[in-house]
């Protein structure tokens, strides 16, 4: 146990958990396979989000290009305007997101409580209409300061200084490290750190594959790969459905009683996939796997009951990661 | 040597609205011809004309990035499932608002 000066100091340090159960049994005399979780869960606002947060607002006031009293101006799909709006508000800033509507309805809630503004752009083939949105505020107020989490390298800087170096604290055996692709910052900042530090790691990357309406882009050309993304630092990267995450989803909390989001789920699915081809070549591995939030954001998608079906019909159109 | 190949919504004006095609092919180069030659137009779309994958098109082969297993030079097997998709990550919307937001 600690003691913290103010919150914005207890981000980070999470807890490693072995996974017991959920970890692949190997024949008598393999050498052992484990899963191994990183409790993301467990920052402040209650996600991984936090360190890229908190990196990316300290570095722009060291820069001098945020000033007390400044407005941020930030499209996120849900954790990272969590986590902003939290460091936002200790900091002294004003906070407005841009944010698709189908996002669950309980991140927009915790975004109003801590005093974020949201302004809506549409779920369903509507990305002109956010292009347009956006231009529009961005035209209209030229004084805000967008800190873009896909492109600034704060965010990858935050898991290069702080997750991975926890993880190589705690897990000195890892030989493979999973988490979710999206803005790339966790993998990118985290996958370079073990790189240097161990020989061999796999850096696995789970990209979750949203239903339909998420890809209703007009053209390819309309397609984006993050700024910060560098494909070297990976070693492999899987597509990881919503029937599946959802079934992995449900087994972290049924089995091992962590209670995660399907982002998470998404993560385990890809983990396990590593996990079993180690077991079959029969090569020792310490996979460490990120739970990147709990699941308390997600009831409402009613999701987490039900058949499999049911689940994978109410997640679908939705940024479930 | 049968392919199943899951084709996103903006590459079906190519498949006849089909949202999955059969294709054939020991390689992705192969599958891609192969399907070119049945959707006419299609390879267009996912290749370069200076023949690499386009940057914003993801395939997949049994759910794993094709980019990490010898991208067009990848090997296929029967029974195998393709999925293509265009870049989007996390948050398409979002994305599309930030590019937009910094003027790209």
């Amino acid at each position: 146990m600690a003691r913290f000066e103010s919150l914005l100091d207890a981000c980070g340090g999470t807890p490693l958990v072995g996974l017991p159960r959920l970890s692949p049994t190997v024949p008598d005399g393999a050498p052992p396979v484990r899963l191994w979780a990183k409790l993301e869960d467990r920052n402040p606002t209650g996600s991984i989000k936090d360190r890229a947060a908190l990196f990316m607002v300290r570095e722009a006031e060291e820069s001098g290009h945020l000033h007390p009293g400044d407005t941020i101006l930030e499209p996120t799909s849900g954790n990272t305007g969590i986590a902003l709006a939290m460091v936002a508000k200790l900091r002294g800033y004003r906070l407005v997101c841009v944010m698709p509507e189908n996002v669950s309805a309980e991140r927009v809630q915790i975004l109003r409580m801590y005093g974020a503004e949201i302004i809506f752009s549409p779920a369903a083939g509507g990305s002109n209409q956010a292009v347009a949105t956006a231009k529009q505020i961005a035209a209209e107020h030229p004084d805000w300061k967008m800190l873009f989490q896909y492109g600034n390298p704060a965010n990858a800087r935050a898991h290069y200084e702080t997750t991975g170096p926890e993880l190589l604290h705690d897990l000195p055996t890892i030989t493979h490290f999973v988490a979710g692709l999206g803005t790339t910052g966790t993998l990118m900042g985290t996958g370079r750190f073990l790189r240097e530090k161990v020989e061999g790691i796999q850096i696995i990357a789970a990209e979750p594959r949203y239903g339909e309406l998420v890809y209703g882009l007009r053209n390819i050309d309309e397609g984006y790969v993050p700024e910060l993304y560098d494909a070297s630092v990976l070693t492999r990267r899987f597509s990881v459905g919503t029937r599946d995450a959802v079934l992995r989803t449900r087994q972290l909390v049924e089995v091992e009683g962590i209670f995660a989001g399907f982002s998470s789920g998404a993560i385990l699915h890809a983990a396990l996939a590593v996990a079993h081809e180690a077991v079959k070549a029969g090569r020792r591995a310490d996979v460490a796997f990120v739970i990147a939030d709990g699941g308390w954001k997600y009831l409402s998608t009613g999701a987490y009951g039900g058949t499999l079906n049911d689940a994978e019909e109410a997640l679908e159109g939705q940024l479930w990661a | 040597m049968a392919i199943e190949v899951r084709v996103p919504t903006i590459l079906r004006s190519y498949t006849g609205g089909s949202k999955v095609v059969e294709g054939a092919g020991d390689t992705l180069t192969a599958l891609i011809d192969d399907l070119d030659a049945k959707h006419s137009g299609f390879k267009g779309r996912l290749i370069t004309p200076e023949g690499g994958l386009h940057r914003f098109v993801n395939i997949y082969i049994n759910d794993e990035d094709v980019r990490f297993l010898g991208a067009l030079d990848a090997k296929l097997n029967d029974g195998d499932s393709v999925t293509i998709l265009p870049a989007v990550a996390g948050g398409a919307l979002g994305f599309a608002a930030a590019a937009a937001l910094l003027g790209r």
